[in-house]
């Protein structure tokens, strides 16, 4: 099984002037078409930062980010965009606008600057909207959806730039517990169906164990386990990197953890 | 079939703007007359170039400060070009082009200075401080605006109020002709920037993400927009309104994508200033009210209706 490395990074040191500590250290990170990994850590790891230096936003003071064999930041933000959809944690809507327009807008990094949308432009529109089960929705408002509705939509146009590899910030975070389901379900499906290559960076460690095919753990900027899920998440591990007493469990072959109270009445 | 419906009101406000006048022109003189071709007509253009380049820049510059209430001039432009005209009637530089330069000098120093103060942070342009540094800008030129202003005679402190209010009586096909050779390059630049400017209404990191330079288009974007109103004030002093108003009537009406906003906002823009411009000269002829005036009492109650419909909704 040789798939194509869309993402590597290598022993990726991060650094900001004036931080008492390096924000990564020595970090390395191969993502190949077809992987779905899972990035967790606590917060302030150093998880944001990692995509940021993967996406060219972030240079690393030592090692390197390269996608597709390139240099992370030797391509143009356009180039970049034909090749990588994100979704942030965050963004803004500061003017109404329905859902088609934007997941047009996905399409921008593929027009010329004179040139108007093309028939392979709506084409690759209504492909994402299908993928993400928005094709009901394509004429609302914005403003109008639900969250869940509004994650899915923000999926369909970093589908609309018909990227080689997905990567999403926390996209579940203000999500209930079926709409992350169904987030986590669809992200999945595309990796299976689509040989797209995902990058997720996640809270929710018990759904990246079952959900992601590697998963990268972050403690204090650096590696504290890579691999697949079975492999990383132990009781040692992730009760040093959360500082928490946990206890795992086994749950249809993948590592499911449950956080524990503390007695107090222990001798 | 927008632009046709743009066009064709622009036609007939131009024709309007020709028609009426305080001087009686009988309708079989119109292609004779030396009124309307010395007067009526490169005014009501100008009017027109004017009012496009304000639509155009006050689109552009909503898009980066990513504030839906800003204006050419809450940058302090203002600000800069009417220290400049007011220096030049108090100190009674010669010449016809004297007052125009000194504007269009302050508002680039003003826009110069703002600009320094929005890369204070690194080498991003941080549309915050653009913002805070326009008003503190504009501020401090008014401060010494007004101080010039006290210390000067009556009749040049009318000649310099009438200036900071607007208007078009110092019209002419030389300064038409100046606006047509100045302003193709920003409003190009601008143009350029329009499907770039869509994604940045998201916010700067998800538009890199969708393929913006987004450093480089906040500094083009900020400059083009500028140096369109600085030419706009040297030539006409400062109207406001027009360039808050008009994008967001636009907005509103032809929607969000600024491939269509810059060009409706630009034919909107010129629409509303000619009209302002023709009421300016004929609801008190034989005298004059600045347009600046005219603008201001169409634009605030449109603008509060605006707001309201922001706030409801």
């Amino acid at each position: 099984m040789d798939r194509e490395l869309i993402l590597a990074l290598s022993g990726v040191t991060c650094r900001y002037p004036g931080a008492p500590r390096d924000i990564l250290q020595g970090v390395s990170l191969e993502v190949r078409a077809g992987e779905f990994h899972a990035v967790l850590g606590p917060n302030g790891s150093g998880k944001t930062t990692l995509v940021r230096t993967a996406l060219g936003l972030v240079r690393p003071v030592e090692g390197h980010a390269d996608i597709l064999g390139r240099p992370a930041s030797a391509w143009s933000r356009r180039e970049l965009a034909r090749v990588v959809g994100v979704l942030p944690q965050r963004e803004d809507n500061l003017f109404p606008q329905r859902v088609r327009e934007t997941v047009l807008l996905g399409r921008y990094p593929h027009l010329s600057l004179l040139g108007g949308m093309r028939a392979t432009d709506r084409a690759a529109v209504e492909r994402a909207l299908v993928a993400c089960d928005a094709r009901d929705l394509a004429d609302r408002w914005l403003w109008t959806l639900s969250g869940g509705e509004y994650q899915r939509i923000r999926l369909a146009r970093a589908l609309a730039q018909e990227p080689r590899l997905l990567v999403l910030d926390e996209p579940t975070a203000s999500l209930d517990l079926r709409h992350e389901m169904e987030l986590f379900e669809l992200v999945r499906a595309l990796v299976d169906a689509q040989g797209l290559a995902v990058l997720m960076i996640t809270h929710h460690v018990n759904l990246a164990a079952r959900f992601a095919d590697r998963v990268l753990l972050l403690a204090e900027g650096r590696s504290a386990g890579a691999g697949a899920p079975g492999e990383v998440l132990t009781r040692e591990t992730a009760e040093r990197v959360f500082a928490w007493p946990v206890s795992i469990a086994p749950f249809e072959g993948r590592p499911q953890m449950i956080p524990l109270r503390p007695r107090k009445d222990a001798p | 079939m927008k632009y046709v419906l743009l066009a064709a009101v622009a036609v007939v406000t131009l024709a309007g703007a020709v028609l009426l006048g305080a001087a009686e022109v009988p309708l079989r003189d119109m292609v004779a007359s030396p009124i309307v071709w010395q007067l009526r007509l490169p005014r009501a253009v100008l009017a027109f170039l004017v009012g496009g380049a304000l639509g155009v820049s006050g689109v552009g510059l909503q898009a980066l400060v990513r504030n839906p209430l800003a204006d050419p001039f809450l940058l302090g432009l203002s600000g800069g070009a009417g220290l400049g005209a007011v220096v030049a009637i108090a100190f009674d530089l010669p010449g016809p082009w004297a007052l125009p330069l000194a504007a269009f000098v302050g508002a680039v120093g003003a826009m110069a200075l703002v600009y320094r103060l929005g890369l204070m942070g690194g080498a991003e342009l941080d549309p915050r401080i653009l913002l805070l540094g326009g008003v503190a800008v504009g501020a401090f030129a008014g401060a010494i605006t007004t101080a010039i202003v006290s210390l000067a005679q009556a009749t040049e402190l009318r000649n310099a109020f009438l200036w900071l209010w607007g208007g078009f009586s110092g019209a002419s096909w030389t300064t038409v002709l100046v606006m047509v050779v100045y302003a193709p390059l920003p409003l190009a630049v601008l143009a350029a920037a329009a499907r770039p400017l869509d994604l940045l209404a998201l916010g700067e990191e998800p538009a890199q993400y969708l393929g913006a330079d987004v450093r480089r288009l906040k500094r083009l974007v900020y400059l083009a927009a500028s140096l369109l109103t600085a030419a706009a004030v040297a030539v006409a002093g400062v109207i406001g309104f027009v360039g808050l108003v008009v994008p967001h009537v636009c907005r509103l009406v032809w929607g969000r994508l600024h491939r269509t906003l810059f060009p409706t906002a630009f034919l909107a823009g010129g629409i509303l200033l000619v009209a302002a411009d023709t009421l300016a000269r004929t609801v008190v002829a034989p005298r004059e009210l600045p347009v600046g005036i005219v603008t201001a009492l169409l634009g605030v109650p449109v603008f509060a209706f605006l707001l309201r419909r922001w706030t409801v909704s």
